[in-house]
């Protein structure tokens, strides 16, 4: 696993370099790093990706129908398989200038929001074990399970849901789906503070995480960083606030802010707890949504019959948990895309590796990857 | 904030009526064509310029288009500061495909200027790394043109095709 190089350069100093990965628990899949090494102190880091490459853009250009290629979104980011199939088929009712009925939007976003809550629960329960904190790990994935069996209840998958499709939703829920989903959120609510308790304000995990992997908003924003990464560093940005899509624009809800607690803005930490504090929110407008969403309603009746769009090309973005997904799909008139290219926001932050990690410990670099969230499945597509 | 039609005009202003051209589909968004040579100039200008200040770059995407023996690259810009977003398409040539690389501009293009050299053999010039991303170093051809045909072999295994 581990293969070393070492040279000498040129004022005498031996550097040395190590492979991490690609397989290695803390790369969160398939995934090599070379560190450069002066001692324990990373010179540089060359990102090696590629590994888990399936050619989504070639499938979705090749099979033949738009419809076909919204199973293989939800294998892009196999943790977040409803924000993928979101942007996915947003775009395409972009495309052929649909309107959607008022209770799929409002599923949709159920939905979607459910899907961040458990795909957050993820990155915090991993980003934990990654730093060995075992026991939170246990205490997300409990939660998280129970997200898992509502969506198993409304679509009958557990990871892989194939449910929003072009125009409206596979099914319609079933009876004891806002019960049950009402009754998480009560459940669910101190538990977040419980989490906290036991990894957020824990001594040791501030120590291995505050100062640690800091990002600057410039740097943040040049690099085209989004979702939790760029908020960490303190810039307040949302698409569902800044560029709203669905029907995000009828809740009320904040987008929290790394502010640099208990370190500098844009380290480990703030990155980490702005996952945290979003799930909080999510919270508020999966209960606003149930609220208001219609009673009754045909979530199949804005299906189109066949999907042939004009001629044209829409670039759609969407928040997803780890950040700005889009897709930029070009219509050639014909019933498969000419075109299409997915954005993943998994893609660019590990791009940004290298400029936060120079200068830090081997160590450390276990929690900069922990806390950037990437799903390799994503970056590489 | 503008629309991109006020972003066109801006451009012409700026460069000449002939450098830039508008687009627009059936449906869907509009999109703005360059001459690859001013790409470098228009960029800095998208960016700096304190009426647009584009601060990041959203996506850059390659395509093939067979029918005129061309690739393209397509940059979907957006400004955080002033809430507007352009797309803009740069073509080259399918047997000599180059285009200046806008990496030194916005830090993103590094990765996404490497997938489409991966996917289109779109070499950009002056690119820091222009390596292979997802595909193995040693892979022949480029997945994504339309004419690609996978090799039968790849280190003498069957690739299944």
């Amino acid at each position: 696993m581990i293969e070393q190089k070492i040279s000498h350069t040129e004022n005498g100093q031996t550097e040395m370099v190590i492979n991490m990965g690609p397989q290695h628990p803390s790369t969160h899949g398939v995934l090599r790093l070379e560190l450069v090494l002066d001692g324990e102190v990373i010179t540089d880091v060359r990102p090696n990706i590629g590994y888990l490459h399936r050619s989504f853009e070639k499938y979705a250009e090749s099979l033949g129908d738009y419809a076909k290629v919204i199973p293989y979104t939800d294998r892009m980011d196999y943790v977040s398989a409803m924000n993928q199939e979101h942007g996915y088929v947003l775009a395409i009712e972009q495309l052929l200038e649909i309107e959607v009925p008022e209770r799929v939007e409002y599923m949709r976003v159920i939905v979607a929001e459910l899907q961040r809550v458990a795909s957050h629960l993820l990155a915090i329960g991993t980003f934990g074990l990654d730093l060995g904190a075992f026991t939170p790990f246990l205490y997300c994935f409990t939660e998280r399970e129970k997200i898992l069996n509502i969506f198993e209840k409304a679509t009958g998958a557990r990871l892989l849901y194939n449910y929003m499709t072009v125009g409206g939703l596979m099914r319609d829920i079933t009876g004891d789906f806002k019960t049950e989903t009402s009754s998480f959120i009560n459940s669910f609510r101190p538990k977040i503070k419980e989490l906290n308790d036991l990894l957020s304000y824990n001594s040791i995990f501030i120590k291995r995480t505050a100062n640690i992997g800091v990002l600057p908003a410039d740097v943040a924003l040049n690099y085209a960083a989004s979702g939790p990464v760029l908020r960490g560093s303190g810039v307040q940005w949302d698409l569902r606030k800044n560029d709203p899509y669905s029907i995000y624009d009828r809740f009320d809800f904040e987008v929290p802010v790394g502010k640099g607690e208990v370190g500098t803005v844009g380290d480990c930490w703030d990155r980490y707890i702005v996952r945290v504090r979003e799930m909080e929110q999510s919270l508020k407008i999966i209960e606003q949504a149930l609220e208001s969403m219609p009673g009754e309603g045909d979530v199949k009746e804005a299906v189109p019959k066949r999907i042939r769009p004009k001629e044209g090309e829409v670039y759609v973005r969407t928040e997803t948990p780890r950040g700005e997904l889009g897709y930029y799909i070009i219509s050639d008139k014909s019933a498969a895309p000419f075109r299409v290219k997915a954005r993943a926001p998994s893609f660019v932050h590990l791009s940004l590796l290298p400029a936060i990690s120079k200068g830090s410990l081997i160590a450390d670099m276990v929690a900069i990857v922990g806390s950037i969230d990437i799903v390799l499945g994503e970056v590489d597509r | 904030m503008k629309q991109q039609e006020e972003i066109f005009e801006y451009l012409q202003k700026e460069f000449g009526e002939e450098t830039v051209e508008f687009y627009k589909g059936d449906v869907g968004q509009p999109w703005l064509k360059l001459p690859a040579e001013y790409l470098k100039k228009m960029a800095n200008f998208l960016r700096d310029n304190a009426e647009l200040r584009f601060n990041t770059l959203m996506c850059l995407s390659g395509t093939h288009y067979p029918d005129k023996s061309e690739l393209g690259v397509t940059y979907h810009l957006h400004s955080t500061l002033h809430g507007h977003t352009v797309a803009f398409k740069v073509a080259t040539p399918a047997d000599q495909p180059e285009i200046p690389s806008v990496e030194s501009i916005w830090k993103t293009a590094n990765w996404h200027e490497r997938e489409a050299m991966d996917m289109f053999g779109i070499l950009f010039k002056d690119h820091p790394n222009m390596k292979r991303i997802l595909c193995p170093d040693d892979w022949q051809g480029y997945p994504l043109r339309k004419d690609y045909k996978p090799q039968e072999y790849y280190q003498s295994m069957p690739t299944g095709t």
